[in-house]
């Protein structure tokens, strides 16, 4: 008999499990007599009875959310090798500190001289990522990396707008994340698309190009690229931006196969935000909240957001006071406790711990690269630095394409690659596996890609039916994505 | 799979057929397979004017969202309104039902485009086939 049970079936929504008159609390009898609402509210402010709630038990709630979670996957379970979002294990010291109560229970609105310790503690961060990019500034604000691209590209405006010049165009990659080219026209640009050379590099020429033909405010670049692959020529490229008056914005996304190793600054960068998500291992992937700080060059510091972090004497204060500031960008002083993390997981790792650390990013994903490169086509075979994408082009030839792949992988029990991405690449499989894991784990995610690659040939309909092994089957993402069903309906309604 | 001989093409794969002073755009059959199955088209209010090669609008498949170019310049006079709600055809009919836009345009807009056969020599030099 076939197993024909969906997610539905099985569990349903907590409004299904819903039965009128089931409550998951107990009141102590009144010691005062009860008012009525409708007679002490005035009418405008008393709301109607909430219809539909549901009516479930306390461990109604409990199981049905509990079962949820275990049919989730996470970086504390096993690998989590999504390209470019760098899910990297979540060191638990980091949580320790920032269930400190002392930081945990802070109101962002207690006075200066009652949360000195949490002002010093930003200021240090601050400090650190100065030291590891060699820019000027940085602004800790931004709550992701697309909001700190955002405020980057705000800057740069600013800085534009100050020397009386309105510059319309960005100029991006055709490797680039998705996010630059939405950050630059929300903060008022226009973008052109700049191929790739056949390497996968930026292309010089076309950058001089467009220099040449006036209007460009800035370059927005991803050191290394969305393909792993170092920009051999950056430093040329923001000598000939500057030349012509424009700036380099460099999306550090990708920080992490470098920090503690080169500096971004020495490179010409103007700006460049930091995933401290990514890069420095606070929790993201659905679980957020991000923080993108924004490091910047000395000529966009008079520009950044409001306020900043000064030191004063031997304490530390909120410094409003920047005439030039593109003003506030986030409620209070962004995730603080995100900052709190990332601090901690830079003073327990040190310098050399986090050369270490972008070293073993690095050995990791060239070890899955050379491992897998038999199996798995490589359309840019040069060095490449934390990531290996790959691409299905050798599994095609049966039908079997990357989603199938993805989909696979379920079944052996890891987090599927990013896929379609790069852009550049047709059937992309983008492999990160981050410094986190160990010898034991690539291994086994590496016989589990040659074992796919094997049934891509010899029986493929199995590839192209996974996954099996899941809660859920193959969903039909298309269906969902043409008729999405955002909300719960009641039966009849 | 042949392209039909009746309109001219772009290398980013948009097609334009010319009738009088109108011209009718979408994509090619290469460009939706590339695509994949198409969730959502974006496209421009009638009335807008377009330059060629300009963004005239997105299409969203499952895998990504594509701009889709102007194939020549024009006022745009149409939209494909039947693409709201049925997407699908631009993967289903992309030389007929799954048309895009339609444009005002001034003669010899459409000098320097690929006829079917060029067209297809590119597909085959871009290693598309």
């Amino acid at each position: 008999m076939s197993d024909t049970r969906t997610l539905r079936d099985r569990e349903g929504l907590i409004f299904e499990r819903s039965s009128a008159g089931r409550v998951g609390y107990q009141l102590p009898p009144l010691e005062v007599p009860q008012a009525d609402p409708a007679a002490t509210v005035p009418a405008g402010l008393l709301r109607g009875e909430i219809d539909g709630l549901p009516e479930v038990s306390e461990v109604d709630v409990m199981r049905h959310f509990t079962r949820l979670s275990k049919w989730n996957y996470s970086v504390d379970e096993g690998l989590y090798p999504l390209g470019s979002c760098t899910m990297k294990y979540n060191p638990r010291i980091n949580e320790e500190v920032a269930r400190l109560a002392g930081l945990a229970q802070l109101h962002p609105l207690q006075p200066e001289d009652q949360v000195q310790g949490a002002l010093a503690l930003m200021w240090q961060l601050e400090q650190a990522l100065i030291a590891v990019t060699g820019m000027a500034r940085v602004t800790l604000q931004p709550a992701a990396g697309a909001h700190g691209e955002l405020t980057g590209m705000l800057m740069i405006r600013k800085a534009l707008l100050a020397r009386g010049e309105r510059r319309r165009k960005v100029l991006i990659p055709d490797s680039a994340h998705g996010t630059n080219p939405a950050s630059a026209v929300f903060a008022g640009f226009e973008t052109v698309e700049i191929g790739s050379t056949p390497q996968g590099t930026l292309d010089l020429a076309a950058v001089a190009r467009h220099l040449d033909g006036g209007d460009v405010a800035a370059l927005m670049v991803t050191v290394p690229n969305t393909l792993g692959v170092f920009e051999p020529e950056i430093v040329k490229a923001a000598a000939m931006l500057h030349e012509k008056g424009a700036f380099l914005y460099m999306d550090g996304a990708n920080l992490n196969a470098f920090v503690g190793i080169a500096l971004p600054g020495k490179m010409g960068a103007d700006a460049l935000h930091i995933n401290l998500h990514k890069t420095f291992s606070t929790p993201h992937g659905g679980g957020g909240p991000g923080a993108g700080p924004v490091a910047v060059s000395q000529t966009l510091a008079p520009y950044l957001p409001v306020p900043m972090v000064e030191r004063v004497g031997e304490g530390y204060t909120l410094a409003y006071d920047r005439p030039g500031t593109i003003g506030k960008v986030r409620g209070f002083y962004g995730n603080f406790g995100m900052l709190v993390r990332a601090l901690a997981y830079i003073r327990s790792l040190g310098r050399d711990g986090l050369k270490s650390m972008a070293e073993g990013a690095v050995l990791n994903a060239n070890y899955l690269r050379k491992r897998l490169a038999a199996d798995y086509h490589l359309q840019y075979d040069g060095p490449s630095l934390h990531e290996v994408v790959f691409d299905d082009s050798i599994q095609t030839a049966a039908g079997v394409k990357n989603i199938d792949i993805a989909k696979r992988l379920l079944d052996y029990g890891f987090h599927p690659p990013t896929m379609s991405f790069p852009l550049i690449v047709h059937g992309a499989l983008m492999i990160e596996p981050t410094e986190s894991e160990g010898i034991d784990e690539l291994d086994a995610f590496v016989a589990a890609m040659k074992a796919i690659a094997r049934e891509a040939r010899e029986t493929p309909d199995l590839v192209r039916g996974a996954p099996y092994s899941t809660p859920v089957q193959r969903l039909d993402e298309v269906r969902a994505a043409r008729q999405p069903v955002l909300r719960w309906r009641r039966p009849g309604d | 799979m042949a392209q039909p001989n009746d309109r001219l093409y772009t290398k980013t794969h948009e097609w334009v057929l010319l009738a009088g002073g109108e011209a009718t755009a979408g994509i090619t059959q290469y460009a939706q397979e590339q695509l994949g199955d198409v969730v959502f088209v974006e496209l421009p209010a009638p009335g807008k004017k377009v330059e060629k090669g300009a963004a005239l609008g997105n299409i969203e498949s499952v895998k990504a969202v594509s701009e889709v170019f102007a194939p020549v310049a024009g006022d745009v006079s149409a939209t494909n309104g039947e693409l709201e709600s049925h997407p699908e055809l631009v993967n289903q009919d992309p030389y007929g039902k799954g048309w895009l836009v339609r444009l005002k345009v001034a003669p010899g807009v459409a000098d320097g485009l690929m006829d079917a056969a060029a067209y297809e020599k590119f597909l085959a030099e871009e290693g598309a086939h």
